[in-house]
């Protein structure tokens, strides 16, 4: 086995995923419950006005929507809320004193990001089958735009944790950037519905591709070719991986 | 025999502040060390150098042998640190915390040796609640427990008995003596300089970055005056003539190599006619040689 999935990485994940799951209410239930008052509220205003696709439901479209949108912040709130309490409160020297290489740590703290990612995704998917029949027809493009988006706002997370000194730094990171950017992707509506110029704002944004590829899973259709959202996806996720790896190697803000 | 810990011509800079100014230091396996020093002086940046939590700007940092850069995996696992604050992580329990921390270390059944600290440091009651329920000290033992937890030949306690009560302060100690007593090398920090005095081998002071003071305890303490004949007298003015320091307690000392001085200086005194109404002798202690070697370095 690979130095980087070790015993030590092990334990990481391990203590990662036991952290948000000992407080499943506030990691798992709360943004479950919150992306079921979207889907009540934008349902009940615009099902009947609204369809897309040709003949999707509103209420159908907008739940994947709200699922990877889910994935992508709880992703991003993991791993970067985990870090800068770790480093406020200083037990973060309980990482840093062990001998983890700086792969054992990126990856223990990303991949515990993608499994909160996908049980909140998961969550919400089934909440909204309460409401909706939902077709899936490609569902390995969906798993596979939820991994690779969860582990790209994961590896973000990771970024802001360890940049931020404080936690309104953290509050600056993820409502001036990470909410605007899930929230302007498409997740409430096809960027088909928009103006030529927001269209083309629409494909600066990474995002709007891992949202459109996985909304692909479940209609078989999209605004892009699911093909080209996924190289875009995962060409973002490289990079920001790389810069994550970069900086732990360097051990930035966290080994002096 | 390699040294446990070595640091060689050791550089830490921040910035255009120099914590550690060119550190020289060699501790061998088996000794336990005290490192001394006023707030600022660079105990705590060399024990981040130790462990890994800081990079050396110039020099090297070896334990057991292992550079602490080029190493680190070895390194880390050779030195078990006691931080200095009282972090905890508020998740979990205190023997779901010491699982872990073996985890890191790779150590994944380790359970027999997780029992023995808990058991030896008086947590075993305290396995099962979390740590956002224990007291001070109980949170400083865990502490102890997780620097110990992979069974490090070096272990740095960084000024462990800070806010601790004496019972506590008494059992933490005989556990570290009996750590000592089986091999380990022991590197002490500590504002408490009667501990230091009692249980270090050999000692060092540090002053704005650089060893001000280097050699064993009982050195030391020869290093400057070795006893103080404490007098209350009805005409203290009289032994100052002999040599003597008024306090503004009243008391005068008046230093003294060998306990036969004693009655030398009382027979002068009784010469006087200065009448000794309260009389003690001062012992040597390390509080003593610290304010000198600070004083003169």
């Amino acid at each position: 086995m690979p130095e980087c999935f070790g015993a030590g990485f092990r334990t990481l994940f391990y203590k990662e995923v036991m952290r948000f799951w000992k407080v499943a209410f506030q990691t798992v239930a709360a943004p479950i419950l919150n992306a079921l008052l979207f889907l009540l509220i934008f349902s009940n205003v615009l099902d009947r006005h609204v369809t897309t696709y040709g003949e999707v439901p509103y209420t159908a479209f907008l739940i994947p929507g709200l699922a990877i949108m889910s994935v992508l912040q709880n992703a991003f709130a993991n791993s970067s809320s985990s870090l800068i309490q770790s480093k406020v409160t200083g037990n973060i020297v309980f990482v840093l004193l062990p001998p983890l290489s700086h792969l054992e740590f990126f990856w223990g703290y990303a991949l515990a990001c993608v499994v909160r990612g996908l049980a909140v995704g998961l969550g919400v998917i089934l909440v909204g089958l309460v409401f909706v029949d939902l077709p899936l027809a490609a569902p390995l493009w969906a798993l596979a735009f939820a991994v690779i988006g969860s582990l790209l706002l994961g590896a973000l997370g990771i970024v802001a944790g360890i940049w931020a000194d404080k936690f309104d730094q953290l509050a600056a990171f993820q409502n001036f950037l990470v909410m605007p950017l899930t929230m302007l992707s498409g997740v409430f509506y096809s960027i088909a519905s928009l103006p030529p110029f927001w269209q083309k704002v629409s494909h600066l944004n990474p995002f709007f591709f891992v949202i459109d590829g996985f909304r692909y899973g479940f209609f078989g259709q999209a605004d892009t070719n699911p093909w080209v959202s996924l190289g875009v996806s995962l060409a973002a996720t490289v990079a920001v991986v790389t810069l994550t790896l970069t900086l732990l190697a360097r051990g930035y803000k966290l080994r002096q | 025999m390699t040294a446990a810990i070595a640091l060689q011509g050791a550089v830490k800079r921040f910035g255009d502040f120099t914590a550690l100014a060119g550190v020289d230091l060699s501790i061998e396996r088996g000794e336990f060390f005290g490192l001394l020093g006023p707030n600022g002086a660079g105990k705590t940046t060399l024990i981040s150098l130790l462990a890994g939590l800081a990079r050396p700007s110039a020099g090297s940092v070896r334990v057991m042998g292992f550079d602490v850069v080029r190493d680190y995996r070895q390194a880390r696992r050779a030195i078990g640190v006691v931080p200095q604050e009282l972090v905890f992580d508020p998740f979990f329990t205190v023997r779901e915390i010491l699982r872990i921390q073996s985890g890191y270390f790779g150590l994944t059944r380790n359970e027999a040796w997780i029992e023995e600290l808990l058991h030896g440091l008086g947590l075993a009651d305290k396995a099962e609640a979390n740590m956002r329920t224990l007291s001070g000290g109980m949170k400083r033992r865990v502490l102890v427990a997780q620097a110990l937890v992979h069974r490090p030949p070096v272990i740095v306690l960084d000024e462990p008995t800070a806010g601790v009560d004496v019972e506590l302060r008494h059992g933490l100690w005989q556990f570290i003596q009996k750590l000592n007593d089986q091999g380990h090398t022991i590197l002490l920090t500590t504002h408490y300089l009667e501990e230091a005095e009692s249980l270090c081998h050999r000692i060092a002071m540090l002053k704005a970055g650089r060893i001000v003071a280097l050699d064993t305890t009982e050195r030391l303490l020869a290093r400057f005056h070795a006893h103080e004949l404490e007098v209350r007298l009805d005409r203290p003015e009289v032994t100052l003539t002999l040599g003597g320091v008024a306090g503004e307690d009243g008391w005068v000392r008046i230093p003294f190599e060998r306990y036969a001085d004693i009655e030398l200086i009382l027979r002068r005194l009784r010469e006087a006619g200065a009448e000794v109404r309260e009389l003690r002798v001062g012992e040597p202690d390390l509080e003593r040689v610290f304010v000198e070697v600070m004083r003169s370095a």
